[in-house]
This record gives structure tokens, sequence and C-alpha cells, in this order.
């Protein structure tokens, strides 16, 4: 086994088990759900934020699916407990895929943004900004709401 | 989990080497840490011996031109390489006659140009389109579509938990409406069930109805006789009888081809054409507008010779035996189940879920164990519906199939647990 499967197995599987923010919120300041019907994976996420209005204090995660949707969302979780709502609704998808580490084939980089982007349509939704080009095409594909 | 005997009631009188076979199909050749892939995605599309590669460069180099009209030698060799290969479809599935095998795109254009052709024409309100909920989508999505635009009810036959057709459901779809079109595909591409197409064409023509056989899964699996079935239209694809993509073919009694509307218009489909009106070709140009995929249909020609000489009762009996020992295999692995009837009524397909654990995931990990096997809905989204599930893994074979393969799936599917556990 590669040094990149045996990343898959340590990162992706232990995110998988024992998924961080799992959980609805309760009292939540956002919230949004996508599904990617390709492989039925499905992701709700709900945001806190703190007194300020604009820092993420806290997030949470409900979903079933493959591994890499669920161990993504919950590596999300913890990448953007802490930040601006604005700094993580402009985030580039890159930072998200740099975390998970391993390379992806077309199809399954779909289920590794797929809470990403559900963030991404809760945090702009909360704030009544539109939410960027880019994301548009994706948020039809996965069914965000 | 329930355990398949390997009995099958009379023994196949010839056998296939499959370990020799394989010498034909390069990509066996091509080695990932010392072993061939063990692919068993045969249901999605088959590999291809060097007999339909070698058959299509030749052509190519020595007989290429476009068909039909030109004058000189190169077309008419080319014209006689593509009529050719119409009569081996022809002979392939016992049509009576040459021109009633339509060349089409894939299985899929040659049912959407039944439901398009003959279903505008003949369905309205009051009519009743019967489908399966085993259906491809592409036996299932063109008939709700048309349905939908005629008014016509759209109407399922149920499965059983085996995944078998529940024709005690018949009378009460005959009570909703004049029942014009049964449409079902003689195997499940998901399950691998064989349906009682014969008992369905019976029962559609007491109603007055059509039958349309979607035969891409068993066209290369088990004998085809368009006669002995009793339907009306048959379709089924090249790529999946180790024959090139980009051609299919359709099967359709004459007096209904005759009386159809065409498909697609332009070139090589009309008799004359002026200002004012146009009249259609003769069978089956009448269905074959533009330049066709000239090559590929002889291609396709080749491919059938190819599996016509290893000999379908010989493919169909090395795939019952690789059925069986998946069947018992996978059977001893906690946690799976598998989707579908018992090995003696399903062809070379095999679905199951591993508990806890998504198919892609699965498919994942296989892959890199060399096995090549399909995760996800297979096109047949109201099947999952009924299952239960959003996906399955599906194991599929081919005459080329080895013990071996099933051998690494299950050594893969032991670290998928392993990995998951």
């Amino acid at each position: 086994m590669s040094d990149l499967e045996q990343m898959y197995r340590e990162v992706i599987l232990d995110h998988y088990k024992n998924p961080r923010g799992h959980g609805a919120l309760e009292h939540a300041h956002a919230q949004a759900e996508g599904q990617n019907p390709l492989c039925g994976d499905e992701v709700t996420i709900y945001v806190r934020f703190a007194e300020d209005g604009e820092t993420i204090e806290d997030v949470g995660f409900e979903g079933r699916g493959c591994a890499i949707s669920q161990a993504a969302t919950s590596m999300l979780t913890e990448l953007v407990k802490g930040r601006k709502a604005a700094d993580v609704a402009a985030l580039p998808k890159e930072e998200l895929l740099g975390e998970i580490g391993i390379p992806l084939t077309p199809i399954r980089l779909k289920c590794a943004i797929l809470g990403l982007g559900v963030l991404k349509v809760a945090l702009h939704r909360s704030k009544g900004t539109p939410l960027p080009a880019e994301w548009q095409g994706l948020a039809d594909e996965l069914q965000l709401d | 989990m329930p355990r398949y005997s390997v009995g099958m009631a009379v023994l196949p009188a010839t056998r296939l080497d499959a370990e020799r076979l394989r010498a034909d199909f390069p990509v066996f050749d091509e080695l990932t840490n010392g072993r061939p892939v063990a692919y068993l995605d045969s249901a999605a599309s088959t590999q291809k011996p060097r007999q339909v590669l070698d058959s299509m460069r030749e052509f190519y180099e020595h007989s290429y031109a476009n068909v039909h009209r030109g004058v000189y030698t190169l077309a008419e060799r080319a014209t006689a390489g593509y009529e050719g290969a119409r009569e081996k479809v022809r002979a392939y599935i016992n049509a009576p006659s040459n021109r009633e095998v339509i060349f089409t795109r894939s299985a899929t254009e040659a049912l959407n140009l039944i439901a398009y052709s003959w279903g505008l024409e003949n369905l309205g309100p009051g009519d009743v389109v019967v489908i399966t909920e085993l259906e491809h989508h592409s036996n299932f999505v063109p008939w709700q579509f048309i349905a939908k635009k005629t008014g016509a009810q759209f109407a399922h036959i149920p499965i059983d938990d085996l995944g078998e057709l529940q024709l005690d459901s018949l009378d009460e779809i005959a009570a909703r409406g004049n029942v014009k079109v049964v449409a079902n595909n003689l195997v499940s591409n998901t399950l691998g069930t064989i349906n009682p197409v014969e008992k369905l064409a019976a029962w559609a023509h007491e109603q007055g109805a059509i039958m349309v056989v979607d035969a891409a899964q068993a066209a290369p699996h088990r004998h085809i006789d368009v006669q002995a079935l009793g339907c009306d239209f048959l379709a089924f694809s090249s790529h999946k009888v180790c024959g090139p993509t980009g051609v299919g073919a359709l099967w359709g009694r004459r007096e209904l081809l005759d009386a159809m509307q065409p498909f697609n218009l332009g070139g090589e489909m009309i008799r004359s054409v002026s200002l004012d009106r146009t009249s259609w070709n003769e069978l089956p140009y009448k269905f074959e507008a533009g330049t066709p995929a000239i090559a590929e249909a002889y291609g396709f020609g080749a491919a059938l010779d190819y599996v016509s000489a290893v000999g379908l009762d010989a493919i169909e009996a090395h795939e019952h035996e690789l059925v069986v020992q998946t069947m018992d295999r996978l059977g001893e692995i906690p946690g799976l189940r598998i989707f579908g009837p018992p090995a003696e009524r399903r062809t070379g397909i095999v679905s199951f879920e591993l508990e806890g654990v998504h198919p892609h995931d699965v498919a994942q990990i296989l892959n890199w164990e060399g096995v090549a096997v399909r995760a996800g809905h297979h096109c047949t989204q109201p099947l999952m519906t009924r299952l239960g599930v959003a996906a399955t893994t599906r194991a599929s074979f081919y005459l080329y199939s080895l013990p071996e393969d099933v051998d690494r799936l299950v050594a893969g599917l032991l670290k998928v647990k392993e990995t998951f556990s």
C-alpha cells in the first residue's frame, strides 16, 4: 500500500469514524443542506456566530454518505471554527483539499467539496450576499439549499 | 446469509478456456504491480479482442469510403462491409429479414427511436405504457417522457424482494386503460435478473400492445431469438458484446417499422426531396439518416463473429460458474448483502452492499487492489429506491473473467472491511 493510500486510511478514516463537530447545533444562525445525487451523499451544516456576528463560534453537521464526503465535512468544521464568516465564505476549495491531502478523481472531488459548498450557501444566505459564480453551477449540481 | 448451490440441471456441452481467450485481449497484457486488472465491470462495457480491433483497422486501411450511392470500388467494398455487418446482426438475433435491422448509435438511441417514432404517433389519453421497476433509465425515461407528452398513463410492474417481476400485478395494470406498450429488459443490468419476456410479450399481445425488449445485458451472454421471444422490437449495443462503442442495433417487425415516421431526418433516409415534399427511403435506411458509424458497424459484426465462435452456451455456463463462486464466497463475508435472485435465475452480475461502507469507498479501495467494479445507482434509480439503498457495488463477468478475479474481489472486500472496522 502506498503512502498516499496509507493517508486515506489514517486521516480520512479517522474523521469518518470520529467526525468532529458532528450533530445539529441549537440556536444556529445559519444553516443549509446539500446532496450529491451521484452517490447519495447528504450533508446539513449549522453555524453559530459569536457576539460580533462575524466570527464563527461553532459549526456542526449531520450527514451520511461516502467516507470522503463525511470526513471532508468533519475536517471543514475544524478548519473554519474561529474564523470570520466573510473569510470562510470566500475560502478557496484548495485549502480544504490540501487538508484532505490525497489526489481525488473528478467524481470524488464532488464528494470532498459537498460540505464546503453547503457551508458557503449557509454563510452567504445569512449575510444576504450572493453565492460566488464559481460555486453557482456546483450548487445546482449538488442540490445545495 | 443464503448460500447458493452449484447445481445446474444440464451440464454444458462445451466449455470455454478463459485463460486462453485472454490472450486475444491486449488490455490484459498491461500489468500493475505484476498483475493484470481484475476487470469486473463488463456489464458497463466489455474489453475488446484483437480480432475486433484488427478488423476495424483493416477496414479503414483497405475498404473505407462512405457507404451507399458510391460507384467506385472502395465505396462498393465499404457498403459490402457495412451491409455484411447488418446480416451478422440479423443472424445473431434470428431476425426474419435484414430490412428489419437498423443500425443506431447505441441501445439507448434504439429505445428512444421506438419511444419517439412509434410512441408519439400511437399513444394518447386512456392508453397505458408499462415498464418495470428493473428498467435501466434508457428504457424508462424515454417512455416516461413520451407518456407525459401524449397524456398516456405510465405504469410499472413491481418486483419482489428477490428482484423478480411480480406478474400478478398485470391484471390490475390492464384494468387501468388500454395497454399499448410493454417495455422490459431481458436481463437487469443491476441485478442480473433474467426476465420472463416471452410471458410478457404474450400478455402484451393479448392486450393489443407491442412488446419492446432492451437486450443490452442479454445479447452478449445468451442466445437471442426475436421470433422465439415473440417481441416486436429489440435493442442491443455493440460495446457490451466485445465490439466498439458508438453503434447499436434495433430490430423491429416490418409492418410496425413501415408504419412509423422517421426518427432522424436528413441524408440517406429519403427517397426523393422537392421544395414542397419529401418521401422516405425504404427500410432500414428510413431510420439511418446521415453517415453511419461505418467502421464501428463493421467491428460490431466482427465482435458478433468472435462471440459466436466462442459460443453463447459456453459463455453462459462460464459466467454461471463465476456467479455461483461469487455468491458463495461473498455470502461468507459478514455484513455483506447480495441483491437479486439466486444464481440459477441471473446472468453474470452480482450487486451487493457492505454494511457501513459506501459503495464508492468499496470501489476506491478495490481499485488499489487492481479490482475494477462499478459503484453507484447503475442508471436504475427507481430500483435503488425499491431496494432502499442509494447505490450498490456491482461485479459483472464476461468470457475473459477468471475464478482468480473473484478471489481478488473477495480478498479486496476483506481489506475494505479491515479498513473500515
